[in-house]
């Protein structure tokens, strides 16, 4: 897949299938982990490395995939292994040992990353500038969940979806899938800096697809989940009363009704059949967070990723039209004085919140965007000094510990308006739109310039009120021109996250799991496309 | 050295066998050495080498199985892996669209494996590096690119007397090159089973000419146009056409092969009557693994398209003169419909004239040379609609010649259509592990302009 995409279901490198049981076992022993990491960090710095960090990962995942009243895949996996990167003659080196469990091998993996930096250093120009960063000495951080999903029986799991799916076929689907995702990362980081940094962190995401068929016509039209992944465990599939939001369709905060949701995914499904075809032309799109969230991800997410922008991706994601003099400037107007955007590592049940990030910075939140106004991007340690830093944001990441971290993605979202203002409000405004909720094809320019995105239900407005349900509906626009046409965000009480379990970058290519937040907002003027076709 | 040989393989394959207690037990062996290097800005940014060998032992009580990997290989290890591989199958829920597995089969015998290309070292592709950026350094050009390269083996056995081997090495290489201002860029991506065709200089150079070629590139009102894709542009397009292709679905009413009222539409014409696109694990610029499954990476050629249940891959025909040929069944499906089980393809290769990419342009009255495709997304599923942007240079056409470079376009276009609106086809060459002619299109729909350079 494409980078700077969501990418479909992927494991960790060198994952085994073990029992469901084995995913509940302990994992070494902190005392443990900071003995083999010191072993790597002091070979490293006898054979010569100014700078060395170790991670000592072991990445569980569960997939339970389903169809109809089938569990057609039970998926547990587990991955455990060990990354040592160093700085030796001024350039990085990396070397990754699977199931190192000794002294010895954690010696040998910091031996290799340092023979590696020295004999690419034959090639470097300029030695790495990495920031300076005090160390936290033994420090933890732990997803703060209620209901550990591993400990969840299977079957208990699997019933749930099976129970899904039986919802959706007597409310008029007739093929439905559904998926549960679940991943712990338990983390442990070392540096010369003097971190030893413990990490538990747990992510889910429970989702599904109903299809509705027509047999007369031959046609088909299909629902998504609304649910969003998150930074949790099973408690997101307890939700409580306060974490639906009512309206044309229920939509979910911290909290997950998957039954409710995929009764009203059949009928919707079934209702898209007959809905109105759109009208191309020019509309003012109210957008839901659960939609939201992906149009923030590629059109200011990927573009501010301070590496995009000097040109290290340009192989294969692309670069980025905000450049440095537009930062420099001080005065690009990226959106309307509306627009905030900022970058948090720290948003509680969020995908991208931990502790400390894979270079042993400690978590933090920034602004990108204010008041319209490119201000910042998102920048990691041999970074920072080119924005003018003495030190880095916290956004560097690994997908495991066979690869080497990079710059990623932080959690970036839209803040909420300071005036006060609700959805209903929102609409009662606009003569002629199209309310979108969920979120469906995306595509975007290399340069994040131009995109096209779809969503899962379409709503059309017309003088402050909702009349009916539309399809074949998907707008085009350009990331400046659109962010700019923002002329009203809802407050607070509408703030949820949306977010990419899956998001790939970098070649060999990368998983990342990022969240972005919003409340619904009005974009003036935007372009809709109608893209039925005729094979 | 992770790559075992076929007696190696065989040997550890029979040694699980014998430990089973199950109705039916299965194991995949596979191996794999892969290494890249990445650079950027001139200057490399990433290098790394591993090595995996792993295997997979699958156990079946009636209808329901579990899988156990490991990799560790003695006795002992096997036999408490083949245990537990028994103990999952055990609590596993029952699938009901299990297939017994498969008996002997016969395989054909491709040449997907290149000494030169397992023999590829650090210090290779440190070279291969340096051959690309050293001509973009003296043109004040910026390089970008990425070599994978894979050598691995996979190897599967059942205890129905299945058994099969195969031995693969891919290489494949992209650059991106960019003017110092940003205002040209050139894109290039060859893959190749043998890394001796490989010259990373001469397709550097073809990226740089286009980089320097796209500068100061016009814009053209967004429509309908006459197109050249070069395979690199369509190849995506193509494949995510031939991936939709699939029985299970078009039966059940949700594909762009279903038929109103029920069924597929095999058997309909679709295309153009010059569209002819097969599978052939024997062809000596695609060779293609002879089963599907056993991992080791690097699709078609170690084993990609079709489950890891060892069912043979054979010269398959999916398009035949625009009709409609055979679509992938899996076994499952194929029992339930009483046909033949066909693995989905691996590669393709679409079949082509004997016309250069200059030729075709040179025939060209007025159009747009698209040469890559990017961040192609499905809309329509039942029409198989696509968007993307067009990327890395692209150029307008009139009378028979390239006369200026074009601002990149998104398009909203489905690949049915496109091979309906067929021209011309040149001669295919291989890309993103598939033959692919470059090809003239009429009315390619773009929708859009963009920015990006």
């Amino acid at each position: 897949m494409g980078a700077g995409s969501l990418l479909l279901p992927s494991l960790p490198a060198f994952s085994r299938t073990v029992a469901p049981e084995a995913l509940l076992e302990p994992g070494l022993d902190v005392s443990v982990k900071k003995r083999l990491a010191d072993a790597a960090l002091n070979a490293a710095k006898s054979k010569g490395a100014t700078y060395a960090d170790v991670r000592i990962g072991r990445y569980l995942n569960q997939f339970v995939i389903t169809r109809e009243d089938k569990v057609e895949n039970l998926i547990n996996t587990e991955s455990f292994g060990v990354g040592v990167r160093v700085i030796a003659d001024g350039c990085w080196g990396f070397a990754a040992i699977v199931d190192a469990r000794s002294e010895t091998d954690m010696a040998k993996a910091a031996e290799k990353a340092v023979s590696i930096a020295k004999a690419n250093a034959t090639l470097m120009k300029t030695p790495v500038q990495l920031a300076p960063q005090k160390g936290f000495g033994e420090v933890s951080w732990k997803a703060p969940i209620k209901t550990n999903a591993f400990e969840v029986p299977i079957k208990e799991k699997a019933d749930l979806l099976l129970t899904a799916n039986s919802a959706a076929l007597k409310n008029g689907a007739n093929f439905v899938n559904s998926q549960l995702f679940l991943v712990n990362e338990q983390k442990y980081f070392a540096s010369t800096d003097g971190t030893y940094a413990d990490q538990d962190i747990h992510r889910i995401w429970p989702t599904f697809t109903v299809t509705a068929i027509d047999p007369k016509t031959g046609k088909f039209e299909t629902r998504q989940a609304l649910s969003a992944p998150m930074g949790m465990s099973y408690d997101y599939l307890q939700a409580n009363p306060t974490d639906k939001i009512t309206g044309i369709t229920t939509r979910y905060n911290m909290g997950y009704d998957i039954l409710e949701d995929i009764t009203a995914a059949a009928k919707q499904a079934k209702q898209k059949l007959s809905a109105k075809s759109v009208e191309a032309g020019k509309y003012d799109l109210v957008l839901d967070p659960s939609h939201t969230w992906l149009t923030i991800h590629e059109s200011v997410g990927h573009p501010l990723e301070l590496d995009r922008v000097l040109g290290y991706e340009a192989n294969f994601a692309g670069t980025s039209f905000a450049t440095l003099d537009k930062w420099e400037s001080k005065n690009f107007q990226y959106g309307s004085k509306l627009v905030n955007f900022f970058a948090d590592k720290t948003q509680p049940n969020s995908l991208g919140a931990v502790g400390w990030d894979d270079e042993g910075v400690e978590t933090q939140r920034w602004d990108l965007v204010k008041d319209g106004i490119l201000v910042n991007y998102q920048a990691i340690r041999d970074q920072v000094h080119i924005i003018g830093e003495t030190h880095s944001q916290g956004c560097c990441y690994a997908d495991s510990w066979s690869s080497v971290q990079f710059q990623r993605m932080a959690n970036v979202s839209l803040a909420a308006g300071k005036t006060p203002l609700s959805v209903a409000e929102m609409i009662k405004d606009v003569e002629k739109g199209v309310y979108i909720i969920g979120d469906g094809s995306f595509s975007i320019d290399q340069q994040r310039y131009n995109f096209q995105f779809g969503g899962q239900l379409f709503y059309e407005i017309k003088n402050g009120q909702i009349v009916g349900m539309l399809k074949d509906v998907a707008y085009q626009s350009n990331t400046r021109e659109f962010w700019n046409s923002c002329v009203a965000v809802c407050d607070q009480r509408d703030f949820r996250l949306g977010g990419a379990f899956f998001d790939g970058k970098g070649q060999p290519m990368q998983s990342n799991a990022v969240s972005h937040g919003s409340t619904t907002a009005r974009f003036k003027g935007v372009n809709v496309i109608n893209t039925a076709r005729k094979i | 050295m992770p790559i075992l040989s076929k007696e190696e393989a065989r040997q550890i394959i029979d040694k699980v066998l014998s430990f089973s207690k199950a109705d039916e037990l299965s194991a995949n062996l596979s191996g794999s050495r892969r290494g890249n290097i990445r650079y950027a800005r001139n200057a490399v940014s990433t290098s790394g080498e591993s090595d995996n060998l792993s295997l997979a032992i699958t156990a079946v009580f009636g209808k329901k199985a579990g899988t156990a990997t490991i990799n560790e290989f003695d006795n002992a290890s096997l036999e408490k892996t083949v245990r537990r591989a028994e103990e999952i199958a055990r609590l596993a829920p029952e699938n009901p669209e299990y297939m017994p597995m498969l008996g002997p089969q016969q395989y054909l015998d491709p040449q997907t494996f290149a000494d030169s290309t397992a023999k590829i070292d650090p210090d290779f592709r440190a070279q291969a590096t340096f051959d690309s950026i050293d001509p973009c350094r003296k043109k004040n050009l910026t390089a970008a690119g990425y070599m994978e390269d894979t050598t691995g083996f996979s190897a599967i056995g059942n205890s129905k007397g299945l058994f099969g081997y195969n031995k693969a090495t891919n290489v494949d290489f992209s650059v991106t090159v960019r003017t110092a201002d940003g205002t040209g860029s050139g894109y290039a991506r060859p893959d190749f089973t043998d890394v001796g065709k490989l010259n990373t200089r001469s397709t550097t150079e073809v990226a740089m000419q286009k980089a320097l070629a796209s500068v100061n590139a016009r814009a053209l009102e967004p429509g309908k146009y006459t197109v050249i894709l070069e395979p690199t542009a369509s190849v995506e397009l193509l494949q995510n056409m031939m991936r939709s292709m699939d029985a299970r679905s078009a039966d059940e009413g949700r594909s762009f092969l279903s038929k109103k009222g029920g069924g597929t539409r095999q058997g309909e014409r679709l295309f153009d009557e010059r569209v002819t696109i097969y599978t052939d694990p024997m062809n000596s610029e695609l060779p293609l693994s002879p089963f599907g499954g056993g991992g080791g990476g690097g699709g078609g050629r170690f084993g990609g398209g079709g489950g890891n249940d060892g069912l043979p891959q054979e010269k398959t025909t999916w398009i035949e003169n625009g009709v409609v040929k055979n679509i992938p069944h899996s076994r499952y499906w194929a029992d339930k419909k009483g046909v033949k089980p066909i693995p989905g393809p691996a590669g393709f290769i679409v079949q082509g004239g004997n016309q250069s990419l200059l030729d075709m342009i040179k025939g060209t009255e007025k159009g747009i040379l698209v040469t890559r495709l990017w961040y192609i997304r499905a809309v329509d599923p039942q029409t198989l609609l696509y968007t993307g942007l067009t990327r890395d240079g692209t150029f307008y056409i009139e009378n028979g010649q390239i006369k200026f470079p074009v601002k990149n376009f998104r398009f909203n276009e489905s690949p049915v259509i496109m091979l309906n609106n067929l021209e011309a086809l040149g001669k295919p060459v291989r890309s993103g592990g598939n033959l692919i002619p470059p090809m003239k299109i009429r009315d390619f729909t773009f929708t859009s302009l963009s920015d990006a350079v």
